[in-house]
């Protein structure tokens, strides 16, 4: 079995190849405005790499982020299409839990990951490691970093949060974005334990638009 | 592939409606469309981040319904072409993506087109090849433009387009005005049937110095500011709005401009065959007073049925076909999503 992986959530564009025992390819382009762009010929350059051809594919896993919609997007509409095509399953997991799991090594214990949710917020989640495994312990939200609390915004942070608002973010950890190797793994290790994986993208905020009738209404 | 009968599969995601047509040739096996029409219309206009989930959600049913209702497996496609632009970018990039991702996983080529090429070249898929040239007026809420083609898989020259509002955005605001829900184009149409012509609203960019400097462009913002007045002052003299006849008199005067510039372009340019597409050539008395005056003129006018001349994937894929037969190069698996590709650029 060959997994696909792929996540546009963060900065990075990131894909990589999983032939269930390891990952066998891996390519990241760093451009959080060049997703249309990258994600193909990326896909393209591991399979090259790798020797295989689309057919081998056996799942395609994308991240449902929470991310910038657009970017967001363009990942989760590949993975969709491909599986599609291919006639093979598609799953999602929520991108943060992704920047977790690239964080377990180097952290211990309880740890924050926030990331970029472009006008002046950021996506984030509460985790904690233990004994080696990664727990999420809040749902994925999208705050004003100066709006969460004082003891969320001091544990260990992963993503780019900290590299934004270096002030509200203190101790930051050395993860900056998704790295869908990780993606891969994590989704292998899922499938096999039976998790659901649906695709979804994580929003998390409503369109930004009023309706007729709340425009009246103000 | 056939080369003589190339299959191809087109996606449309410049606006609100996500589109997946299939040609064989010149020959239109479906054209699958889901709009999120009614999601915008809440928000009385095109919400563009409404438009782009809508777009991811509909993406693949789309392509799967298509293919079930042309009787086509994807594996026998010999190439897929998307509109590259222009449009909204965020809506752009979703069908980008999808196409790259069919062209990827089944090892065709992806032509990545533009959207006024594409309304151009659905009327092969029903009125037979295109006559070279071709004057094509194309007028919908995104666009208004006066275009020659003298081959639409390379050659498409601008003879002129609006200088402020579409024809369809003019529609929707009067629309607005008038309190007729949106989009505006069909509830104007509907209204002016059972009015009359009773008011002499300004005819854009028509007369002396414009004809000289915007001959062909087009310009409907003054229209409809004058509409608006006229609706205000009749609210504040007390007296009741006649719906109907300032619906009527609003649309004759954007179909008077639109019909007047473009026989007089075939004329100048020569060309015997006006071509009218998008949103707004659905309209009753816009088809009526093209089909007069090119009656008179000697052009024979085409007209795609109104399906087709709204946005879909069977344009997108009619042109496709097209780029296949007269043997253009693919375009690169690193091809963008281009919001204001000009209409000159055929292909990305
Ligand atoms: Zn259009």
């Amino acid at each position: 079995m060959v997994i696909l992986a792929i996540d546009t959530s963060t900065t990075a564009i990131t894909v990589a190849l999983h032939d269930d025992s390891d990952v066998i390819a891996a390519k990241s382009h760093l451009d959080a405005r060049a997703h249309t762009e990258w994600v193909a010929p990326l896909i393209a350059a591991c399979l090259d790499e790798s020797s295989r051809v689309p057919a081998d594919l056996t799942a395609v896993a994308v991240g449902n982020g929470p991310g910038p919609f657009t970017g967001l997007r363009v990942g989760i509409v590949t993975g969709l299409t491909m599986a599609h095509t291919l006639g093979i399953p598609a799953y999602g997991i929520c991108s943060l839990d992704v920047l977790a799991e690239q964080a377990a090594p180097i952290v211990d214990g309880e740890f924050v990951v926030a990331t970029d949710a472009r006008r002046k917020e950021v996506y984030w989640s509460r985790y904690a490691v233990r004994s080696g495994s990664v727990e999420r312990l809040t749902e994925p939200a999208v705050d004003r970093p100066g709006d969460l609390p004082e003891e969320v915004r001091s544990l260990p942070t992963v993503g780019r949060g900290p590299v934004l608002y270096p002030d509200l973010f203190p101790t930051s950890v050395p993860v900056l974005d998704v790295d869908a190797a990780v993606l891969a793994r994590l989704a292998v290790t899922r499938s096999k334990a039976g998790e659901p994986m649906p695709v979804e993208p994580l929003y998390l905020r409503r369109p930004d638009a009023l309706t007729t009738a709340e425009r009246a209404a103000k | 592939m056939s080369a003589e009968q190339p299959l191809v599969l087109g996606i449309e995601t410049s606006c609100d409606e996500t589109g997946v047509g299939i040609v064989r040739g010149e020959t239109l096996l479906v054209d699958a469309v889901a709009s999120s029409v009614d999601d915008h219309a809440r928000f009385g206009g095109v919400v563009p981040e409404v438009a782009s989930r809508a777009h991811l959600e509909e993406m693949v049913p789309t392509i799967e319904r298509a293919c079930q209702q042309a009787g086509v497996e994807l594996r026998d496609l010999d190439a897929i072409s998307v509109t590259s632009g222009p449009g909204l970018a965020g809506s752009l990039m979703v069908g980008v993506a999808s196409a790259k991702a069919l062209a990827l996983s089944l090892g065709v080529p992806l032509y990545g087109v533009n959207h006024l090429a594409s309304h151009v070249a659905v009327d092969i898929v029903e009125h037979g090849p295109l006559p070279e040239p071709t004057m094509a007026l194309l007028v919908s809420g995104g666009h208004s433009s006066l275009l020659l083609v003298p081959d639409v898989t390379s050659d498409i020259r601008s003879l002129g387009s609006t200088i402020d509002d579409a024809a369809g955005e003019a529609f929707d605001k009067v629309a607005r005005v008038l309190g007729l829900p949106f989009p505006g184009g069909p509830y104007i149409d509907r209204a002016a049937r059972e009015g009359e012509v009773t008011i002499d609203f300004p005819r854009g960019l028509t007369t002396g110095r414009d004809m000289e400097r915007h001959r062909f462009d087009f310009s409907f913002s003054g229209l409809k500011t004058a509409v608006s007045r006229w609706v205000q002052a009749r609210e504040a003299a007390g007296e009741p709005v006649p719906v109907a006849d300032v619906a009527a008199s609003f649309q004759e005067a954007v179909v008077d401009v639109l019909t007047r510039k473009a026989v007089l372009a075939c004329k100048e340019q020569g060309a015997q065959h006006l071509q009218i597409g998008g949103g707004v050539a659905a309209n009753s008395r816009l088809r009526a007073m093209a089909q007069s005056r090119c009656d008179d003129a000697g052009i024979e006018l085409r007209v795609p049925r109104p399906g087709l001349c709204t946005d879909n994937g069977a344009m997108v894929a009619a042109l496709g076909a097209q780029m296949v037969l007269k043997g253009r190069d693919a375009s690169r698996l690193d091809l963008p999503a281009d919001s204001s590709m000009p209409v000159t650029q055929i292909q990305a």
